[in-house]
């Protein structure tokens, strides 16, 4: 039964952590709508915090639950924070859309 | 082991599968929906990984905390009419670019260390018995209060920050009338 796929290691931890980041980044560089711009962001935060814990899991050092801590810290102020200005530009320009979004650019 | 092995890829598959329907979905409420499924694969991971204070984190913030926030956000900016709009934002040359980049760059670290054999079996990480005989979330308390506590203070305060900031954005402001900005600040679209 030893093989690439089963007896589960780091690496596949890794690969599921990369994959999760990866996908999120495609997601913030494509899509146009801000609220599935900041949900790709949360994902890429998710894809640290299972590298973080597969880590932790694998030296037996509880440090990486901490650090993952403090990245969903930071994810939920991002959350409410994004979210709450998003509110405040659909107030004033009535569209979600990113790209519609170029006050500053000439 | 085994068992280990079928949670793993059916966490996985919960996850990588939420998170392609996340960024691809038109509607917004059904990426906010897949992106709970993805969560949950992720919270998963997390009690498969021994980490059960995280798990519940996971699904009390994430999922009982962001992914609702995001409901409510969806519903009050109504964007029945943006799901009819165009989706992708056409840069498919830069994200592929980077995407791939970043893949080639990880798969190439893994398949480096995929053939070392001894990383092999010490990289096993499903074997590994937890050293501790106290709880996770004991441990967890007291890292976080000793060792990471000047973090942990700087995080609190940082959430205050968070929600005050938040309140003052998402608030409407009667002082400040459209009509009052001038023309060429609001621009032509207001």
């Amino acid at each position: 039964m030893e093989g690439l796929l089963y007896p589960i290691t780091l690496t596949h931890y890794l690969v599921l952590g990369a994959a999760l980041f990866l996908i999120g980044t495609l997601g913030v560089l494509v899509r146009r709508n801000l609220v599935i711009l900041l949900m790709s962001i949360e994902l890429m935060m998710n894809g640290v915090n299972v590298n973080l814990i597969a880590f932790s899991r694998l030296y037996g050092d509880v440090q990486g639950q901490v650090f993952a801590i403090f990245i969903i810290a930071v994810a939920v102020a991002e959350a409410a924070i994004g979210l709450g200005i998003l509110i405040a530009l659909f107030r004033n320009k009535m569209t979600v859309q990113a790209d519609e979004l170029q006050l500053l650019k000439w | 082991m085994l068992m280990d092995a079928v949670f793993f890829y059916s966490f996985a598959l919960l996850t990588i599968g939420g998170a392609i329907l996340t960024i691809t979905r038109n509607n917004a409420v059904h990426s906010a929906l897949s992106l709970i499924g993805s969560l949950i694969g992720v919270a998963g991971l997390f009690l498969l990984q021994k980490a059960e204070f995280l798990f519940a984190a996971q699904i009390l913030l994430y999922i009982g905390g962001v992914t609702v926030l995001f409901l409510f956000v969806i519903m009050l900016v109504n964007l029945d009419e943006e799901a009819k709009f165009r989706q992708f934002s056409g840069q498919w040359v830069l994200a592929l670019v980077a995407v791939l980049g970043v893949a080639l760059l990880a798969v190439g670290g893994f398949a480096r260390y995929w053939q070392q054999p001894t990383t092999r079996t010490e990289w096993a990480i499903a074997a590994k018995a937890p050293v501790a005989t106290e709880g996770n979330t004991e441990r967890i308390a007291d890292v976080l209060f000793s060792e990471y506590l000047v973090p942990f203070e700087a995080a609190s305060l940082l959430l205050i920050v968070a929600v005050i900031g938040a309140v003052l954005l998402a608030r409407k402001r009667e002082a400040l009338d459209a009509s009052e900005i001038p023309t060429e600040v609001r621009g032509e679209e207001v």
